[in-house]
């Protein structure tokens, strides 16, 4: 199905299409946006509290802005934007097309011999893979200034030191690594969202299991993903 | 046009269709109707490949649809005209333009075009009003109607129908017995209507075939259709209180 949608791509970005796609980003950042907010500011504040309290054992404190950034940017940005957007946009696409395969809508494109692949996993696929990333960088800034609020008020480390700290630390390579671990997360959310929904059978309770299975499917290959990936850019 | 030869399907546990025969002529409106449950939504199906006989051929003209795939599939498939017994519109279109999503996805021409055509369809099952609004703001008979409109749209030589009357009310239910029969009269196509209602089966069928475990166990013009001895066809007819010629022509409950 990935083979399948890759050859349409250059179809989806015609005009007519276009509007699907957009349509379908918006979907995806809107229905994440609010919970992405909360999850990514608390956990850059857990992150400061909590390494920051074991730093200060050494008196290393204002190390925490570097430890915050980095962690926010390879690890926990993508990792937790991915979850949320497999919780709410991964089990919303697949309930989608589960509804859309039980209530005849895949038989009748079919007959209109219109791809379903095309017609309904390009632009959610596209979507996905575009906005994951963005959404990350949002989880990041969140996280850093989570972090940088937990500094300020609890460890005594000012908003300066934290931030020249993590600049002088932090590198371009934990941003773009984390970037393309949220892109991989994007493909692997929607992949497994539209194929849990093209598989639904048996009716409304077939749906309920295709975005179960979904959300299961999508953490756990998110974890594992996230890991081999780590192993690959550092070793 | 549409001819069965011995197709046996099984789903589930039981075979749908059992060594099942059926020929619907060029220009006619074939009429299926039979007890929930017995196979006539599979029947139509068959036509179009959504389902694949286990054994035995459908052919459509002088192509064996059973057997098609491909490219070929496509074209056999584009002759055809579908409504879903769900309707089956997508619902984040709205109903103009779910109506319009078959010329938009496979002719040149434009939006505008495209509009004007869709508005044309959705005025003759009287839902003009509806163009604008999405699926979720209709009701099932309305979804139903715009889901006709949609079925004829390209102006296909066959058009199935899959209960288009279930759930409508009694004076749109002859509006679109009347649509029914309008397109075979003015255009001359074929069409194959399931329905549970003998009414308008009677008043639209040039034939009507009753389904009954895996057959069809009568296949007859309305006249004698009436007259057969077969009990399923009896208890059908008596359900609905069609008991001698002309009552139904009357609409009088005898
Ligand atoms: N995809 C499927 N998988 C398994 N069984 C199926 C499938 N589709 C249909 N059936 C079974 O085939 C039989 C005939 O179904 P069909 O939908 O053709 O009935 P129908 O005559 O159209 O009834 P109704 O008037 O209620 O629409 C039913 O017993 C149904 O359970
Ligand atoms: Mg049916």
């Amino acid at each position: 199905m990935l083979f399948e949608a890759t050859l349409f791509i250059p179809l989806a970005l015609t005009k007519r299409r276009r509007s699907e796609v957009f349509n379908q980003l918006y979907i995806t950042g809107i229905k994440s946006l609010g919970v992405i907010t909360v999850v990514a500011a608390f956990t850059g504040m857990i992150l400061a509290l909590q390494t920051g309290l074991e730093l200060r054992r050494f008196g290393l404190q204002q190390n925490i802005g570097t430890a915050v950034t980095v962690v926010m940017m390879r690890e926990m940005g993508p990792f937790m934007t991915a979850l949320i957007v497999a919780a709410s946009v991964g089990s919303a696409i697949a309930a989608q097309v589960g509804t859309m395969v039980v209530s005849e809508e895949v038989s009748a494109l079919e007959i209109m011999s219109i791809n379903p692949v095309r017609f309904i996993v390009l632009p959610r696929l596209i979507a996905l893979a575009v906005m994951m990333p963005i959404l990350t960088i949002y989880t990041n800034i969140l996280g850093v200034a989570g972090g940088a609020l937990v500094g300020a008020t609890q460890l005594q480390v000012s908003f300066q030191a934290y931030i020249d700290n993590a600049q002088l630390y932090a590198q371009n390579k934990d941003l773009y690594v984390g970037l393309l671990k949220a892109f991989v997360f994007g493909i692997v959310i929607a992949t497994t969202a539209c194929h849990q929904g093209f598989v639904t059978t048996e009716g409304a309770v077939g749906v309920g299991q295709a975005t179960r299975r979904t959300v299961i499917i999508s953490f756990l290959t998110i974890l594992v993903l996230g890991y081999m990936l780590t192993r690959v850019f550092y070793r | 046009m549409i001819r069965f030869e011995n197709v046996t399907k099984r789903l589930g546990r039981r075979n749908v269709l059992d060594g099942f025969d059926l020929e619907i002529k060029a220009g006619e409106t074939f009429v299926i109707c039979g007890p929930s449950g017995m196979g006539k939504s599979v029947t139509l199906k068959h036509m179009v490949r959504l389902l694949t006989p286990d054994s035995g051929h459908v052919w459509v003209g002088d192509d064996c649809v059973s057997e098609a795939r491909g490219k070929e599939l496509e074209r056999i498939r584009a002759r055809f005209g579908v409504l879903f017994q769900s309707g089956a519109l997508l619902e984040w279109l709205t109903a103009g333009e779910n109506v319009g999503l078959p010329l938009r996805e496979h002719t040149d021409k434009g939006d505008e075009e495209i509009d004007t055509l869709a508005r044309e369809k959705l005025r003759m099952v009287e839902l003009e009003d509806a163009f604008d609004k999405h699926p979720s703001d209709l009701s099932g008979g309305m979804r139903k109607r715009v889901a006709l409109a949609r079925a004829i749209i390209t102006e296909p030589e066959i058009v199935l129908y899959d209960e288009p009357t279930s759930g409508l009310d009694p004076v749109t239910s002859r509006t679109i017995d009347e649509l029914i029969d309008n397109l075979r009269k003015q255009l001359g196509i074929t069409s194959v209507v399931v329905t549970h209602d003998l009414h308008s089966a009677l008043a639209i069928g040039n034939r009507i075939a009753m389904l009954n475990y895996g057959k069809a166990v009568e296949v007859s013009a309305p006249e004698e259709f009436m007259k057969s001895t077969n009990s399923v066809v009896r208890g059908f007819l008596e359900a609905q209180y069609i008991t001698r010629r002309g009552a139904w022509e009357k609409g009088l409950k005898v």
